[in-house]
C-alpha cells in the first residue's frame, strides 16, 4: 500500500493506493498548519480503507508550500551570495534582476570573488581563501545564516565551491549552505538564482520536513516518505531539507501524471480545474510536455524544467458577476474559502460552483440556496465557463484537429458539455484527486548535465559514462536498480569551438525501491 | 548585462548612420565563441573597453561611435553595453541584417573594409592584435585564439570611417529589432496571435517585407555533427494543422541555411529561415531544437544589400557548400498568404 498526498494552496488531497487501484480518497481545505492537515488526510484514508498504519509501504507528498512561500516572500531567510568568478562575470552582478519585494526579504549581500573555471576545467583564476574568509566574516557580522555559493562552470568542476563552503562553515558555525553544483544545470545566472532561492528556503525546509515526520509518527507510520519534485519524480526528506527548491512546480506535473494514470492515455491534453485556476498542459509519452522557454518564478529567472502549462482564472471558486448584460467568470476567486463563501455552502458570494449546481449538473452543497438565481444569468454563466475552457484549450493545442482531453481536479464538475475542438473528453474516476494520485505513483530519477571531451574520451565512452552516472544517481536517490532506465539523452556540441567538447544531458528514471514493506 | 551597464553608466543614444561625419572613426564590436560558454562565463565588462582602447591606441584615433557587427543573439546588445561603458553612441544598423557564423560574412567585408587591425580580449583583459592579409585568415586565427581564451572572446574588427560605414552598413536594423520585439510583446499581452503581429510588422519594414509562413509542424528528426567547431545538421519537421501530410527539412550550420520540401527549395541563405515555437513565437536556436517541438517556420527576405553578386559570393548558398543557386524567397513562394500556410 502507498499513500499519495497533495498539499495545494486550496485543498489537501490524499489517496490510498494498492498497486494500481484507488482504495480510498480524501479532500479537504488546506489547513494553515499543513502537518495537521496531512495527519487528518492520511488518518481519514486509512480509516476508510480499514488499513493499519503498519501496512503502509511508502508515503509520497506533493506540496506547493515552498513555491508559495517563495512567491509570497514569506518566511524566507536572508541569504549571502558568493560567486566565484572574478575577473569574469563582473558585468552582471548576482541578484541583478530580482524584484525588490524579494530582495527586501533575502537582503542584497552578494560578492563576486576570485575563481571559477573554463569549460574545459581550467581555472579562470584561483580561489583566494583569505578573500572568502573576509566575505564570510562580513556576512556573519550582518547576522546572515544562509549562504549560497556559485561558480562559473561548477557543473564541470565543483572543487572551488566545495573549498569555499569549508571556509564559510568554519567562519559561520551552523551556516546553511547551498552550492550551485548541487542544484544543477549550465547557465550561471539561472543556476545561481536557484541556489539563492534554495538558501532562502533552507531553514523553513528543515522545519517543514520535521513536521511531516512528526505527522507520520503521530499516525504510527514508520514507512519512508518522499516529496515530489518538478519533473514528477521523488526526493527523500533529507534531500528536500537540503534542496527545497527542487519541489517547485511539482503540482501541475503531479496532476498531469495522475491524469495519465487514471485515463490510461499517454498522449493527450489535460485540464486540471481547481478552486482558483484551470491549468492546461499536454502529455507526450505519459510525461508533461516541457516548456521551451526559461521559467520565471516570482519574477526570478531559472532554468528548471517545467511543464508547459497555461493557467487561466477559472475554478470552482471563481466569482460570477453580471455586468451590463455580460456575465463574467473569474479571475477573482474565493479560493480555499469556497466551503464557507459559496452560496450553496451558505455563503454570500456567487461562484462558478453555484452556477453548476443551479444549472442542475453538479450536486454539491444545498441546491435550495441557488433556486432564486435568474435562469438567464445561469445559462449565460454556463456558456462563459465553457467558452473560457475552450479558449484555453485552443491556445495550448498545436493543431486545428480535434484532440483528446482528460479533465481532472475538483473543479471538473464545472464542465458538462462537449467542448469545441475536443474529439474525446474523458473525466476519469477519481479525477478530483488526480494530483494526489500523481504523487502516489511517482518514480525516482537521476540526472547528469556536463561537458565531455570527445577528443579525449571518445563519443561512446563519454555517453557510457554519462548513462551510468545518471543510473547510479537514480539508484542512490532510491530507485530499484532493476527498474532504472534512461528516459532522455541530449548531446549538444559546443558551437563555434574546435576540439570536440560536447554537453551531454542524461536522465534516468526507475520505480521506487520500497523493499519488502510493500504490497 | 545591458541593464546593469545602463544603470551604472546611463542610457545609450542610437544614431542614424547619416549622422556620422565622413571622417568619424567608428568601430564594430562583437563576441566570438560558444553560446554555451557565454551563459556561464559572462564578461567582466572591462575587457570590452580594453579591446576598444587598444584599437584606438593602435590607430591613434578616438572612436566616435560603436557599430554592431551582427544583429543576432547577444551580439545585437553587446555594442550597446560597450557604448554605455564608454559614453559613446551606437549606430543604428549592423553588418548582416541577421546572424552568420563567420567573421568574413559581413557587409563591411563585402564593401571592401579591411577586417584588421582586429583586437581580441578575454576576461583578464589579455589582448591580442592581429594584422591579417584577409578576412578568411582573420576568421581562422581568431577561431583558434577563442579556444585559448576559454571559449569566448571580445572582438573589435573592421575599424572604419563614417564614409565607409554609410556605404556598407545594413541600415536601421537595431530599431527594426526593437519594433519587432514590441509587436510580439504587445500581441501576447493582448492575447492575439503573435505570428500575425510578427508578419504584419515585417511587412511594414524596408528589407523584411517579403515574409512567408512556410510551414507548421512537429520536429521528428534532428541530425547533428560538429566539424571544425561548427554545428552542422539538419532538422526534419512533419506537418500538422494546415500542413498535415507534408514534410520539410532544414539544413543548418549554426544558422539555418536552406529549407527544402521534397526537392523543392522553399527558402535559402542569405534569406532568413526562422524556426519558432508554434504557440509563443519564441525563436528556437539550432542548438535548442528538440524532438517533438511544435514549431512554425518563417521565411524572411534579406536586405537587398545582402543579395548582391558580391554578397552572395561571401554568404550565399555556395559559401556554405550548397548545390542550389540563390533564389529570392518571394520568387520561390510567389503568393503571400496573410493568414494561412502556403
Amino acid at each position: 500500500m502507498r499513500i499519495g498526498v497533495d498539499v495545494g494552496g486550496t485543498n489537501t488531497d490524499a489517496v490510498l493506493l494498492q498497486g494500481n487501484s484507488v482504495i480510498a480518497k480524501y479532500k479537504a481545505p488546506t489547513s494553515a498548519d499543513i502537518a495537521s492537515g496531512i495527519v487528518q488526510a492520511i488518518g481519514d484514508v486509512l480509516t476508510q480503507g480499514s488499513v493499519s498504519a503498519s501496512q503502509v509501504g511508502a508515503v509520497m507528498i506533493g506540496t506547493t508550500h515552498f513555491t508559495n512561500a517563495f512567491v509570497e516572500a514569506s518566511h524566507l531567510s536572508r541569504v549571502g551570495v558568493i560567486r566565484l568568478a572574478a575577473p569574469a562575470t563582473l558585468s552582471v552582478r548576482p541578484l541583478a534582476d530580482w524584484p525588490q519585494r524579494l530582495l527586501n526579504s533575502i537582503g542584497e549581500a552578494a560578492e563576486i570573488a576570485s575563481g571559477g573555471y573554463n569549460y574545459d576545467g581550467r581555472p579562470i583564476a584561483s580561489l583566494d581563501p583569505d578573500e572568502i574568509q573576509r566575505i564570510a566574516r562580513k556576512f556573519k557580522a550582518q547576522d546572515i545564516r544562509a549562504v549560497a555559493i556559485s561558480s562559473v562552470f561548477s557543473p564541470v568542476n565543483a572543487a572551488q565551491e566545495e573549498t569555499a563552503a569549508r571556509i564559510v562553515s568554519e567562519e559561520i558555525p551552523g551556516v546553511l549552505l547551498t552550492l550551485s553544483s548541487e542544484i544543477g544545470r549550465l547557465g550561471l545566472i539561472e543556476r545561481e538564482n536557484a541556489t539563492v532561492m534554495n538558501g532562502a528556503l533552507l531553514s523553513m525546509a528543515a522545519r517543514v520536513m520535521f513536521s511531516f515526520r512528526q505527522a507520520l509518527k503521530a499516525l504510527g507510520i514508520h514507512a519512508p516518505f518522499f516529496v515530489s519534485q518538478n519533473d514528477g519524480t521523488l526526493l527523500d526528506p533529507d534531500t528536500v531539507a537540503r534542496f527545497p527548491v527542487l519541489t517547485f512546480a511539482s503540482g501541475p506535473t503531479n496532476s498531469m501524471r495522475g491524469a495519465a494514470f487514471l485515463s490510461g492515455a499517454t498522449d493527450t491534453l489535460v485540464m486540471d480545474i481547481g478552486g482558483t485556476t484551470a491549468d492546461v498542459g499536454a502529455l507526450v509519452n505519459g510525461f508533461p510536455r516541457e516548456s521551451s522557454i526559461a521559467v520565471d518564478i516570482g519574477g526570478v529567472r531559472t532554468n528548471f524544467r517545467m511543464p508547459d502549462i497555461l493557467s487561466i482564472g477559472l475554478g470552482g471558486g471563481s466569482h460570477v458577476k453580471s455586468d451590463a448584460g455580460a456575465v463574467r467568470v473569474g479571475p477573482r476567486s474565493v479560493g480555499f474559502r469556497l466551503l464557507t463563501e459559496a452560496l450553496v455552502f451558505g455563503g454570500t458570494q456567487l461562484t462558478a460552483t453555484d452556477i453548476a449546481v443551479a444549472a442542475g449538473y453538479a450536486d454539491v452543497g444545498d441546491r435550495d440556496r441557488v433556486r432564486h438565481l435568474d435562469r438567464k444569468l445561469v445559462a449565460a454563466a454556463v456558456d462563459e465557463i465553457h467558452r473560457l475552457a475552450e479558449e484555453a484549450l485552443d491556445r495550448i493545442k498545436t493543431s486545428a484537429t480535434a484532440v483528446k482531453l482528460v479533465l481532472v481536479g475538483g473543479g471538473s464538475i464545472l464542465i458538462n458539455r462537449d467542448l469545441k475542438g475536443v474529439a474525446d473528453l474523458i473525466v476519469p474516476a477519481h479525477a478530483d484527486v488526480a494530483n494526489a494520485i500523481g504523487a502516489g505513483i511517482a518514480q525516482v530519477s537521476g540526472e547528469v548535465d556536463r561537458i565531455f571531451s570527445y577528443d579525449a574520451l571518445g563519443r561512446d565512452q563519454s555517453l557510457r559514462t554519462a548513462h551510468s552516472e545518471a543510473i547510479d544517481r537514480a539508484i542512490a536517490a532510491g530507485a530499484a536498480a532493476t527498474s532504472v532506465h534512461v528516459v532522455d539523452v541530449e548531446e549538444l556540441p559546443l558551437q563555434y569551438l574546435p576540439g570536440g567538447s560536447v554537453r551531454i544531458r542524461v536522465k534516468a528514471v526507475g520505480d521506487l525501491n520500497m523493499g519488502r514493506a510493500l504490497e | 548585462m545591458l541593464r546593469q551597464a545602463i544603470r551604472d553608466h546611463g542610457p545609450v543614444d542610437l544614431i542614424e548612420v547619416d549622422a556620422l561625419g565622413d571622417s568619424d572613426f567608428v568601430v564594430p564590436f562583437a563576441m566570438m565563441g560558444a553560446p554555451t560558454v557565454l551563459v556561464e562565463k559572462l564578461p567582466n565588462g572591462n575587457e570590452m573597453v580594453a579591446a576598444l582602447h587598444l584599437m584606438e591606441r593602435y590607430r591613434n584615433e578616438k572612436a566616435c561611435a560603436i557599430l554592431c557587427a551582427e544583429i543576432g543573439g547577444i551580439n545585437a546588445l553587446l555594442p550597446l553595453v560597450l557604448a554605455a561603458r564608454c559614453g559613446l553612441r551606437v549606430v543604428d544598423g549592423d553588418g548582416m541584417g541577421r546572424a552568420f557564423p563567420q567573421l568574413q560574412m559581413v557587409t563591411y567585408h563585402i564593401f571592401g573594409v579591411p577586417v584588421s587591425p582586429m583586437v581580441m580580449t578575454d576576461e583578464h583583459s589579455n589582448a591580442v592584435l592581429f594584422e591579417c592579409a584577409n578576412a578568411a585568415d582573420a576568421e581562422r586565427f581568431g577561431r583558434n585564439l577563442v579556444v585559448a581564451m576559454g571559449g569566448s572572446s571580445n572582438i573589435c574588427l573592421y575599424p572604419m570611417h563614417g564614409l565607409d560605414a554609410k556605404r556598407s552598413i545594413v541600415r536601421s536594423t537595431i530599431s527594426l529589432a526593437l519594433g519587432l520585439g514590441r509587436a510580439i510583446r504587445e500581441s501576447r499581452g493582448a492575447g492575439r496571435d503573435p505570428f500575425d503581429a510578427l508578419l504584419s510588422y515585417l511587412r511594414t519594414t524596408p528589407y523584411y517585407q517579403h515574409c512567408r509562413l512556410l510551414f507548421e509542424g512537429k520536429i521528428v528528426d534532428i541530425l547533428r555533427e560538429t566539424k571544425a567547431g561548427f554545428a552542422l545538421g539538419a532538422v526534419t519537421i512533419e506537418g500538422i494543422g494546415t500542413c498535415v501530410g507534408r514534410k520539410i527539412s532544414i539544413q543548418f550550420q549554426n544558422e539555418h541555411l536552406v529549407a527544402r520540401e521534397g526537392d523543392k527549395v522553399r527558402a535559402i541563405v542569405p534569406d532568413l529561415i526562422a524556426v519558432m515555437d508554434a504557440l509563443t513565437a519564441e525563436p528556437i536556436t539550432t542548438e535548442a531544437l528538440k524532438y517533438g517541438q511544435r514549431v512554425k517556420v518563417l521565411g524572411i527576405s534579406a536586405a537587398p544589400i545582402m543579395r548582391s553578386k558580391n554578397a552572395l559570393a561571401v554568404f550565399g548558398p555556395q559559401a556554405f557548400g550548397l548545390p542550389e543557386p540563390f533564389t529570392p524567397l518571394e520568387e520561390l513562394n510567389p503568393q503571400a498568404s496573410r493568414d494561412g500556410v502556403l
